[in-house]
């Protein structure tokens, strides 16, 4: 089989989707910089690992539910069928 | 008396019904139950008169009668052809091919003995 | 305390237990009922692979030591995770599509199907794995120890060496049940990723219940906890900022190259779209997992004695606050970690090395006819056997060696680089069409041999493999080549060193080489077909039209799929290229998916080896392949639109023409059947006729011509009615007006009855009937009168027709996932292949007819009885002499 042609511009759904797979691809590189802030503000001494766990485990959360969100969607906007449970 | 006849036919109970038919009107009968080595047989007897039937395994009827038309020496043999197909196109087959007569089986005894004796001449 | 004794007692009821949880998989699996064990939360939690012993065990270890680093180990495969649009849905894909069985079938496929980067990326795989399969072990016999230590019942000082044996011992018995039960390696393990996913639970329960006995038992709630953390020594850890990037980024490469990983990751996985949920939910089970690790670590610096292993806070905490249940749990915990990690560790490593390693080398001792003739599938499953047990070897050994003193930590992340090593070429080969073997080769063994150099040998300490001189001073005393100091970055940290200079020059080589030369065709068509693997759904392109014979194909096919796989495969080929039975034609297409089922059993580089062997060539040449890729790029960069309109138009011009044959062929076989019938009717009727006149004409007959003739003349009116009775139970049959009178009956009786009908019983008559009764034992509800005329007529057959001097029918019955089957095979010399398609055809006798003495009607007449019946009879072929196999669909194969 050959690719389909691809048209220049998409229809609003297919826009959407496009935009949510751009999404999903940036979210590991903002996952990324957001774990690296620890290196950039250097500890001042007194203890920082208290509030650096809590910063850490909260971008690892928040990032939890993006993906969550954005797995959804993007499984709607690709037209895979749902999963379902016979 | 005493003349050939040579029988090309596959089905043993329809040569010896021919057989035995011919063979009281005094005909030596001759017989060949195969397509295959069909016309040399016919080159080495030389038969009066041939009879051959049309559905023989490894070669069919008509072939053989392609190459006894082909063949020098057997082109003016007298050939009659036999065929339980029974359909029109067969029948315009062996004539095109130049059959000196057809039957279709079932036939009579007498009718095949009659032409027989007709083929072969006085 | 908990005696010894009920600690084992426990273990050995878990185990039991996951061997029932595997045991009712497999079974499910095998009768189809598959869909929950198959779920996107089965498969997020066999993912939970990635948390070894090292995660239980060896996080608050790590934590108590280097504060919140132990997280860049999660954080990385979280990252990926959460990235799965960029690389995991990608190779998914390829697995797929290309039938990957591991990470080194991935490599080799790749590059052009090339056994030498297999064999590379096995060895690189082997050798990296080890070291975690003895932590695993080392793991496991230090939690036997805990309870010794503290038990106050006193019993006998414990052989620490003698326990890892056991469990490693125990270890691959459980692998090899249920590893190497099935052959296809993309028929997928369903028992084993089930018993990984219950583990995968239990550990996540363990962990979580000792930490909320920590955080709400001990410290008192969140506010003590965190008040405790920040005065605890802990907090004063320093961050160390180039191991939090570097280990952020080796992790995140292990999730990807570690074999087991790729194991559960890419080939156990049994739908794209679990990946959409495995991207959230696995993260979040990694994010629980490492939610009380520092918690637990705070509380074991607080109360555990000076000098205590920090690595065995997990039980040592409960277990000296009094919480014997807990503690238990938490050993549970722990086991599964380790468990679950060896046996998938092992199931992916013996996979390579058999694919790999074992298959080429018994490929070249055996001569070219061996795959046609050889039982391939026993010597795969054999050489993943043994495998198994050799990776358990190899850990033990290293567990031994090393002597089980290094901290947990510190052993994994040696694992990790080691594996990482796989990266460039992985990602390289995806994504860049321009990556070449010869690249892939360059990087690996740069990349491998700085690790081993650098990394991998010094572990064992100095004066283990290295000396201390060595370690030192570098080799001959030339000081940049110290191990842990190349190039004089001196002061490193030697983890991050090795790392950085065997990645650095792995990918330096792999693009240097790869931009430098120039990849084979196969390279180049492999390489399109894996970095477009979303474009692109038709098959790798190998196999130029030739003369391969389908049926020794399918002699080779059924040794290494199985019988039945096989020959499903080439029928449904056959069916869908228009034909009927067994034997397609090896069009370059069907090749090519041969080729990648085959590779789902024996890899890719020994399917193409096999397949090529019998086509004739191993590979096709290098012309065929640039024209192929010079079209398909051409194509595709010029054309895609064009392309496809006139690809429709040819489609709809030949979908027409084929309609056209039909009709004509219809209509010439009506005549054709006209003709046959009146053929078969007039050829008895003449005998009749001439015999009667005979008789009739009065003259004298001999008393023996008398009763001869009338006797031809019965005969042939017996051959008449029998001609009649046939062609008008054809006709109802294939009318489908016959009434079929189903009955209950065994499928035994039916076939002591057809014997008996043909006069065969018991050794009588001419032929013999090879049976095995006992599986012939199926409860069937039929036409039982109808499908016994089937075998009557099948048996009929073998009499008249089978040409062997001592003539023998071997009848075998069996029941399958879609019925029943029942196979007659007789010794003769078969039937020709050109004559296997007409067989079942109408009036196709194939000798003369006076030796059968039938129509030519019986097969017909049993295929229509069969289809009547919901089955079908077929000629098998490839099994030495004629054989037919009837089969019957599960509504008449009545539940047993």
């Amino acid at each position: 089989m050959k690719a389909p042609a691809r048209p220049l511009f998409l229809e609003r759904r297919g826009y959407r989707s496009r935009r949510i797979m751009d999404a999903s691809r940036l979210l590991p590189v903002l996952g990324f910089l957001l774990f690296m802030v620890p290196l950039v503000r250097q500890p001042d001494g007194n203890g920082p690992t208290a509030g650096y766990l809590v910063y850490l485990f909260s971008v690892w959360f928040v990032l939890i539910v993006i993906a969550a969100i954005l797995s959804r969607r993007l499984r709607r906007a690709t037209g895979g069928a749902p999963e379902e449970r016979p | 008396m005493g003349r050939d006849v040579l029988l090309i036919e596959d089905e043993p109970n329809i040569i010896e019904a021919i057989r035995f038919v011919l063979s009281r009107d005094g005909w030596n009968v001759q017989t060949h139950s195969d397509g295959r080595g069909a016309y040399d047989r016919v080159v080495d007897l030389r038969p009066d008169v041939v009879i051959l039937d049309v559905m023989l395994p490894e070669r069919s009827g008509f072939d053989i009668l392609r190459d006894i038309r082909a063949g020098k020496e057997t082109a003016a043999l007298p050939v009659l052809v036999l065929t339980a197909k029974g359909q029109s196109k067969d029948r315009e087959m062996a004539e095109s091919l130049g059959a000196s007569r057809f039957m279709t089986k079932p036939f009579s005894n007498n009718e095949v003995l009659a032409t027989v004796r007709d083929l072969a001449g006085p | 305390m908990i005696p010894f004794n009920i600690l084992v007692a426990v273990c050995v009821v878990y185990v039991a237990g996951l061997f029932l949880v595997a045991f009712v998989a497999e079974r499910r699996a095998a009768n189809g009922r598959s869909s929950w064990l198959r779920s996107p939360l089965v498969y997020t939690l066999s993912l939970s692979v990635y948390c070894t012993a090292w995660t239980f065990y060896g996080a608050v270890g790590y934590a108590a030591r280097s504060g919140l680093e132990f997280l860049t180990i999660y954080l990385g495969p979280t990252l990926v995770l959460v990235g799965w649009w960029w690389a995991l849905r990608k190779l998914v894909r390829i697995g797929k599509t290309q039938r990957i069985t591991s990470v080194a079938d991935l490599i080799s496929s790749r590059y052009g199907k090339s056994n030498t980067l297999g064999v590379i990326v096995t060895l690189l795989a082997v050798v990296g794995t080890t070291p975690y399969i003895a932590l695993q072990l080392q793991s496991v016999t230090l939690s036997f120890s805990v309870f010794a230590e503290s038990d106050t019942l006193g019993w006998a000082p414990m052989d620490l060496n003698a326990t890892s044996l056991w469990v490693a011992a125990g270890l691959a018995l459980f692998t090899v049940l249920f590893g190497t039960r099935n052959l296809d390696a993309n028929e997928q393990h369903h028992g084993v990723v089930t018993a990984i996913a219950v583990e995968a639970v239990v550990k996540l329960v363990a962990l979580l219940a000792v930490g909320i006995f920590v955080v709400w038992g001990v410290a008192g709630g969140v506010e003590g906890m965190m008040d405790r953390i920040a005065s605890s020594p802990l907090a004063q850890t320093r961050f160390a900022g180039g191991r939090w990037a570097g280990l952020t980024f080796l992790s995140a490469a292990a999730v990807l190259t570690l074999p087991r990983m790729f194991q559960v990751l890419v080939v156990e996985n049994a739908d794209e779209r679990h990946l959409a949920t495995a991207s959230w939910a696995f993260p979040l089970y990694l994010f629980l997992m490492s939610l009380f690790v520092v918690p637990i670590a705070v509380v074991g610096l607080a109360s555990q004695p000076a000098g205590a292993n920090p690595d065995l806070f997990v039980l040592t905490v409960p277990l000296s606050l009094g919480q014997e249940g807990l503690a238990t749990l938490a050993f549970l915990g722990g086991f599964s970690s380790a468990t679950s990690m060896v046996i998938v560790a092992a199931i992916a490593l013996s996979t390579m090395v058999s694919n790999h390693i074992v298959m080429p080398l018994w490929l070249s001792w055996q001569s070219a006819g061996a795959t046609v003739s050889g039982d391939v599938r026993r010597v795969v499953l054999g050489a993943r056997r043994v495998s198994i047990g050799g990776v358990l070897v190899l850990g033990y050994l290293y567990y031994r060696l090393t002597g089980g003193s290094e901290a947990l930590a510190a052993i994994g992340l040696i694992s990790f680089a080691g594996v990482a090593q796989v990266l460039p070429a992985l990602l390289g080969g995806i994504f860049w069409r321009g990556a070449t073997k010869r690249g892939a080769v360059a990087g690996l063994v740069t990349g491998f041999a700085i690790w081993a150099y650098a990394l991998f040998l010094p572990s064992f300490g100095a004066g283990g493999v290295m000396s201390a001189a060595l370690l030192a001073d570098g080799p001959w005393g030339i000081d940049w080549l110290r191990p842990q100091g190349l190039f004089g970055f001196a002061g490193m940290d030697p983890l991050i060193h090795a790392m950085f200079w065997s990645l650095l020059l792995n990918t330096f080589f792999f693009f240097a080489v790869s931009l430098s030369g120039f990849p084979s065709p196969l390279e180049r068509l492999q390489g399109a077909q894996f970095v477009n693997v979303f474009e692109h759904s038709s098959g790798a392109h190998g196999w130029v039209h030739g003369a391969a014979e389908a049926e020794d194909l399918l002699m080779m096919s059924q040794r290494i799929l199985g019988p039945e796989k096989a020959q499903g495969l080439f029928q449904r080929e056959a069916v869908a290229q228009g034909k009927v039975g067994y034997l397609p034609d090896t069009t370059p297409a069907f090749l090519e998916r041969l080729e990648r089922e085959l590779a789902g059993s024996v890899g890719a580089a020994t399917s193409h080896a096999m397949v090529g062997q019998i086509v004739g060539r191993s590979s096709v040449s290098v012309e065929d392949l640039m024209a192929v890729a010079d079209e398909t790029a051409q194509m595709m960069e010029y054309s895609s639109q064009l392309e496809a309109k006139s690809e429709e138009l040819s489609r709809t011009a030949r979908q027409l023409r084929e309609a056209n044959e039909k009709l004509t062929e219809l209509s010439v076989q009506k005549d054709a059947f006209l003709s046959q019938i009146s053929h078969e009717l007039r050829t008895p009727m003449t005998s009749i006729r001439a015999f009667s006149e005979i008789l009739m004409d009065g003259r004298t007959l001999s008393e023996a011509e008398f009763s001869r003739y009338s006797s031809i003349i019965h005969e042939e009116a017996i051959r008449l009615t029998r001609l009649l009775d046939d062609l008008l139970d054809l006709s109802v049959l294939e009318n489908g007006q016959v009434s079929l009178n189903r009955q209950p009956g065994n499928l035994r009786d039916l076939i002591d009855r057809a014997v008996a009908a043909t006069g065969s019983l018991d050794g009588a008559g001419r032929l013999k009937i090879n049976r095995a009764r006992a599986a012939e034992d199926l409860a069937l509800l039929t036409d039982t009168d109808r499908l016994s005329q089937v075998f009557i007529n099948i048996i009929a057959n073998a009499q008249k027709y089978c040409n062997a001097a001592e003539p023998e029918l071997r009848i075998r019955a069996r029941r399958t996932g879609q019925g029943i089957v029942v196979d007659f095979i007789d010794n003769g010399s078969g039937i020709p292949k050109k004559s296997q398609s007409i067989i079942f055809e109408k009036f196709s006798r194939l000798s003369d007819r006076n030796a059968a003495g039938g129509a030519g009607l019986g097969l017909a007449i049993c295929k229509e009885i069969m289809q009547n019946l919901g089955g079908d009879i077929a000629y098998l072929p490839g099994q030495g002499g004629a054989a037919f196999r009837v089969r019957l669909p599960m509504t008449e194969a009545q539940a047993a």
